[in-house]
């Protein structure tokens, strides 16, 4: 086993389950996001706040604001879903840069699960603000539409699955064969540019799951002002 | 030649020209769409935020093509499920 490379090896079996170097990364990312929340909550004042706090309502108050600009109505019960969501693949992204861990978002399962929490939570939420006539929408301009519907529920998923693995897993690649042909400290460049792209796909996948919720959440506004006109 | 060979040339080349092919159509797609953004820009720079990410969010549904390109091309070069028949 290389030593520098021991973390990829990392692993173990919980019964048929392999737990491998990508959960072990993802629960190390938990631990550390949920333990800087919990340490930034503990001492909260309204009066003189500390520097970490300042930085910590920064950081969730422009969530809010980018979350107010799509759905203005249901800010406040969208903010810690996709909040979660941009805050932990920002977090996953950027780790593949430290040495001896990958990003765990460059694995087609952890894609593939964050996909489908967006995939049930487009529901839940749609569910949740209009009752079972979340579901006239699929019938809606015409039933003739019905299949074309649940097909864009299905390649949508898949679309958000494949952009964010394809984006981590080609950088990495591209880092790694340009490390293999020039040698050392030449693929730097390249992962500055991984720095941004990391940010940019964080942003996207927040962005996109933004807007299949809000859309989930409009299909009984539109049905409703539609009889009034 | 033997067929493995064949299949070695056959798949290298049809991954490069793939990956040459299949990146053209999202450029183009995507120079479109950031050359029209640009204009809106100019032309009502106080509506930046709303350009800024709907531009955002179409250059990522056009990239997810060229990503679908090179998921395609890396399952050609690396995990071929036909390469079985060949070894059988």
């Amino acid at each position: 086993m290389d030593e520098l490379d021991f973390a990829a090896h990392l692993g173990f079996h919980v019964g048929p389950l392999f737990i491998g170097p990508t959960v072990l990364t993802t629960w190390l990312l938990m631990l550390i996001i949920g333990l800087l929340a919990w340490l930034g909550t503990r001492r909260l004042d309204l009066d003189a706040p500390s520097r970490f706090q300042v930085m910590l309502e920064g950081v969730v108050a422009t969530i809010e604001d980018a979350i107010a600009a799509v759905a203005p109505d249901d800010a406040r019960t969208l903010l810690p879903f996709v909040g979660t969501l941009w805050i932990y693949i920002v977090a996953a992204n950027l780790i593949g840069l430290v040495p001896s861990l990958g990003s765990p978002t460059a694995d087609l399962s952890e894609t593939a699960a964050l996909a489908f929490l967006v995939f049930l939570s487009v529901h839940w939420f749609g569910l949740r603000k209009n009752g079972w006539s979340y579901f006239r929408h699929y019938l809606s301009p015409s039933p003739i539409l019905l299949p074309f519907h649940l097909l864009n529920e299905v390649s949508r998923t898949i679309a958000l699955t494949m952009r964010l693995f394809g984006n981590m897993m080609s950088l990495e690649l591209a880092a790694l064969l340009v490390l293999l042909v020039a040698g050392f400290l030449a693929p730097v460049p390249l992962l500055l540019l991984h720095i941004v792209e990391a940010l940019v796909q964080a942003y996207i996948f927040g962005m996109l799951t933004l807007i299949y919720i809000a859309g989930a959440l409009q299909t009984q506004k539109q049905s409703r002002e539609a009889p009034h006109e | 030649m033997n067929d493995l060979s064949w299949f070695v040339i056959l798949s290298t080349v049809v991954g490069a020209l793939a990956i040459a092919i299949g990146i053209v159509a999202p450029g183009i797609a995507m120079g479109k769409a950031i050359a029209q953004a640009l204009e809106a820009l100019a032309r009502q720079p106080e509506a930046e935020k709303s350009i800024t990410r709907t531009l955002f969010i179409g250059l990522a549904m056009i990239e997810s093509l060229a990503i679908y390109v090179l998921v395609v091309v890396l399952i050609i070069l690396f995990r071929n499920p036909l390469l079985e028949y060949l070894l059988k």
